[in-house]
């Protein structure tokens, strides 16, 4: 009977989310019968870019760089408890991972644990680098100059095919987000590939579950409009997917946050453009008929998803070194902070031209709606804004040249002595870029792999 | 109890950001369903733009949900040459929701979570 319910719940929504997010989550798990699952999505855009350049230089590395912190504390009581784990953690080394995994596995007393390994979303090492610049970006930009990495959004076919194989943990480097919840029920309910309105359902379970907490009342809190209880302790999502693709979403039990038909809805529409054509390698998602109805506390039935054959083709996000961001901030606050922090701006300005460099600039007044705010700063030209006050001078820069935007930053250092009056707290930073640009690849192109880490 | 009060959208619906490459989405959702069809009268695709034009936004795509009930704004070139090229200290644009819910509206002090005096 409950082999008609899969329960899977989430233990990161980002590659920087908690670490001690995933335990509560299977906790509550092991109290539930029937087939369970405990994702982590832990790999943005940029991060397999990085990734893939830290595998350049050790090829032990280039997964997840948090990967134990989000393993070792649930490992044990997930195997113990028949918890099976999927996660696009491998990043730009999924094997790599998988055998990391299998040493924590050792020692933390769970060592014979089955460690699949998905590959093949890595196209570049396939089809060259003259193979990926062949295509048109979608974008309708040039590609940069120095091509890192070209991956492929894999689907759920090969994570269902890994479980099928005896998996405890699945391990994938690039795959869509819902790809991890919908693997599992493909293998659990044995929905055909072309049963699109089961797989509607289960890339919604797998949209709203991807971003962790979100769903659950975190990124929502708004007090006095959006109160929500113990933000702190904030409990992860649990879907509850019935082989009908019927759908509940709840959370981890004991924790904090809520899940509310208002916390379902924001998620819902999170990173969504036409509501009626979520893109996906398994099916095309329409959510434009979808409703949500609060069955219980921190109990919501969301119903009405339906879904349209398959895209021809996969999307595939291309990396390129993007050079420099330099960023650099000071301080004014008091009376008079506002005028004082504008001459600043008009400081740094005169001694940008005076360097000579055609770098991209912007600087910013932190304080008055900066981020909302043009790079030529009309909004703040357009209202009024208290004269004293607290507010912080930014410059941002952008150059190949590392040197260029070290340079800038300098700028801002020099206000210590050279500036208007009072300026203090200097901050500066150069951070590495990546650039990325998304390319269809045909099907046919794409060959993926299941094996397994081996026991030593 | 009908009387007509003039809020920000921040009073009467909630919303969230998300972007991909050089657009971003935001969406609406009224807190008292009924306020549904005021919205879809009050927060247009032109009035949207508007907002959004001193970013270099060039066009905006409203979406309609009627069950949720809730709008999709899909806005371009919102981001400054996008997530790439942006140099603003919010790269990825999360913080405009809430420039959209600085807009404002007219409607029935009762869609108003605190309706002025």
């Amino acid at each position: 009977m409950s082999k008609d319910t899969v329960y899977i719940g989430c233990g990161a929504g980002f590659s920087g989310d908690r670490f001690d997010a995933a335990g509560p989550v299977v906790e509550t798990l092991a109290r539930r019968d029937g087939p369970r699952y405990l994702i982590f999505e832990a790999l943005a855009e940029r991060t397999l870019a990085i990734a893939q350049k830290i595998k350049m230089l050790d090829p032990d590395t280039g997964y997840s760089p948090f990967l134990e912190e989000y393993v070792r504390p649930i490992l044990k009581r997930a195997s113990d408890t028949g918890v099976r784990i999927v996660s696009n953690f491998g990043a730009a080394n999924p094997s790599a991972a998988a055998r990391k995994i299998m040493e924590i596995a050792r020692e933390v007393g769970c060592p014979d644990i089955k460690v699949a390994v998905i590959s093949g979303d890595d196209i570049l090492s396939v089809m060259g680098e003259d193979g990926i610049r062949a295509h048109d970006t979608i974008e309708g930009l040039e590609m940069g100059e120095d091509l890192v990495a070209a991956n492929v959004y894999l689907g759920a076919e090969p994570i269902r095919d890994a479980l099928a194989a005896g998996a405890d943990v699945v391990v994938v480097g690039r795959c869509t987000d819902p790809a991890l919840v919908l693997g599992p029920l493909l293998h659990e309910f044995g929905w055909a590939l072309d049963d699109w309105q089961k797989l509607a359902c289960g890339t919604l379970a797998g949209h709203l579950l991807e971003c962790g907490a979100q769903v659950t009342g975190s990124y929502f809190a708004d007090p006095g409009y959006k109160d929500v209880p113990n933000l702190a302790q904030v409990g992860y999502p649990i879907a509850e997917v019935g082989r009908d693709g019927s759908l509940i979403v709840t959370k981890a039990e004991g924790t904090g946050g809520m899940v509310s038909a208002r916390t379902v809805k924001e998620q819902m529409l999170y990173e969504i453009h036409d509501p009626s054509a979520y893109l996906t390698p398994d099916v095309i998602l329409d959510i434009t008929g979808v409703s949500v109805e609060e069955i219980g506390p921190d109990r919501v039935r969301v119903v009405g998803a339906a879904g349209k054959p398959r895209p021809e083709t996969l999307k595939a996000t291309v990396s390129f070194d993007g050079g420099w961001l330099g960023e650099a901030e000071i301080s004014y606050a008091g009376p008079n902070a506002l005028a004082r922090a504008e001459l600043a701006v008009n400081v740094l300005k005169e001694r940008c031209s005076m360097l000579g460099t055609n770098s991209p600039l912007r600087f910013d007044i932190i304080g008055t709606l900066s981020t909302h705010d043009g790079v030529d700063g009309a909004l703040r030209a357009s209202r009024e804004f208290s004269g004293d006050g607290d507010y912080r001078v930014r410059v941002a820069s952008q150059s190949f040249d590392k040197e260029t935007v070290k340079r800038i930053n300098f700028e801002v250092l020099a206000l210590y002595c050279a500036g208007p009056a009072g300026g203090g707290g200097v901050r500066q930073d150069v951070t590495g870029q990546v650039h990325t640009a998304s390319i269809l690849v045909d099907r046919d192109r794409v060959h993926t792999n299941v094996s397994f880490a081996e026991h030593v | 109890m009908d009387r007509t009060v003039t809020v920000r959208l921040h009073e009467v619906a909630h919303a969230r950001t998300g972007d991909k490459g050089n657009r971003v989405n935001v969406s609406l959702i009224p807190y008292v369903e009924e306020a549904y069809p005021l919205l879809l009268e009050q927060v247009t695709e032109k009035k949207v733009l508007a907002l959004y034009q001193h970013k270099g936004a060039s066009g905006v795509t409203r979406y309609e949900l009627p069950n949720l009930p809730a709008m999709n704004f899909v806005i371009d070139d919102a981001l400054e040459g996008g997530v790439n090229s942006s140099l603003n200290l919010d790269m990825h644009g999360k913080t405009l929701s809430y420039l959209l819910l600085t807009m404002e509206v007219e409607v029935p002090a009762k869609f108003a979570l605190h309706p002025p005096d």
